[in-house]
């Protein structure tokens, strides 16, 4: 993949990243988020990894997505009317991110292998679904069917905590 | 020329932006989508990694992309149960405001 497309998918995700964060109103908020995953997901793509980006758009812009704008409409919520900012809080949160993120650039800086390109692949096609398969299913076939336990407990969580009366 | 170090840094840049909403922002269903974005910045470097460290074959490590599937599927589960919680909060207490939602407060 050319490299000029890895810098528009990390912009484009990285806006509107940021755009989550900045808009007031929860719904242009919601909208963003699609949009940033829908960068990474073109940025999985650019590292060889096709099934993961698919993965990504399905279930983040379609099912998660969806999960987020019906919460929203289901509680009516209007943008936040302007309240009074702590702008000590708001500071020291600031500072708190821009010291991670500097913390976060020294340990990449040392890191030798982050300064080299990324090793050729082998010419030819590359089935990566098939090799996820057989690696889900053979190696990692109990921690697949814990998280498919997991996933029904999840789902029979949300009914109960979405009834009315709990008794 | 596009290096490791390239995508670890958009990775972390995704990750502070999503700590930031954490910290910065006071509305709850934004805190849950800030959450998002970190576990998502989390994926993007260990895609990259899995890129990186190519196996004698030729192919990428898939161990990592195997594990990325999960953190996405427990990132939807999450998703739903978190997502239900407000609900119910919003039904108990009207309002997605963290600072009205301070009865354990001390």
């Amino acid at each position: 993949m050319p490299p000029f497309l890895f810098w528009i998918f990390s912009a484009l995700m990285l806006v509107f990243g940021a755009g989550v964060i900045i808009n007031r109103s929860p719904i242009a908020s919601a909208l963003s988020l699609v949009l940033c995953f829908v960068g990474l997901s073109g940025l999985f793509l650019s590292l060889n990894a096709y099934f993961i980006g698919i993965i990504q758009v399905l279930v983040y812009a379609g099912a998660v997505m969806v999960l987020f704008l019906f919460i929203i409409m289901l509680l009516d919520l209007r943008a936040e009317e302007r309240r009074q900012i702590n702008y000590v809080a708001f500071a020291g949160g600031i500072g708190v991110a821009v010291a991670f993120f500097a913390q976060l650039l020294h340990v990449i800086g040392s890191l030798g292998a982050s300064r080299r390109a990324f090793p050729a692949l082998r010419t030819g096609a590359i089935d990566d679904v098939r090799n996820i398969g057989l690696l889900l299913f053979g190696n990692y076939n109990l921690p697949f069917q814990i998280i498919g336990v997991l996933v029904l407990v999840a789902t029979i969580g949300v009914i109960i905590l979405s009834k009315r009366e709990l008794r | 020329m596009v290096t490791l170090g390239n995508y670890l840094v958009v990775s972390g840049l995704l990750f502070t932006i999503g700590f930031a909403g954490v910290m910065l922002r006071r509305n709850i269903i934004i805190i849950f989508m800030s959450l998002e974005l970190m576990l998502n910045a989390a994926n993007l470097s260990l895609v990259a990694f899995s890129r990186f460290r190519v196996q004698p074959d030729g192919l990428p490590n898939y161990h990592a992309q195997v594990f990325v599937f999960f953190i996405v599927t427990v990132a939807a589960a999450e998703v739903a149960v978190g997502l239900a919680i407000i609900v119910a909060l919003f039904r108990a207490r009207r309002t997605t405001h963290v600072e009205d939602i301070n009865s354990l407060k001390f």
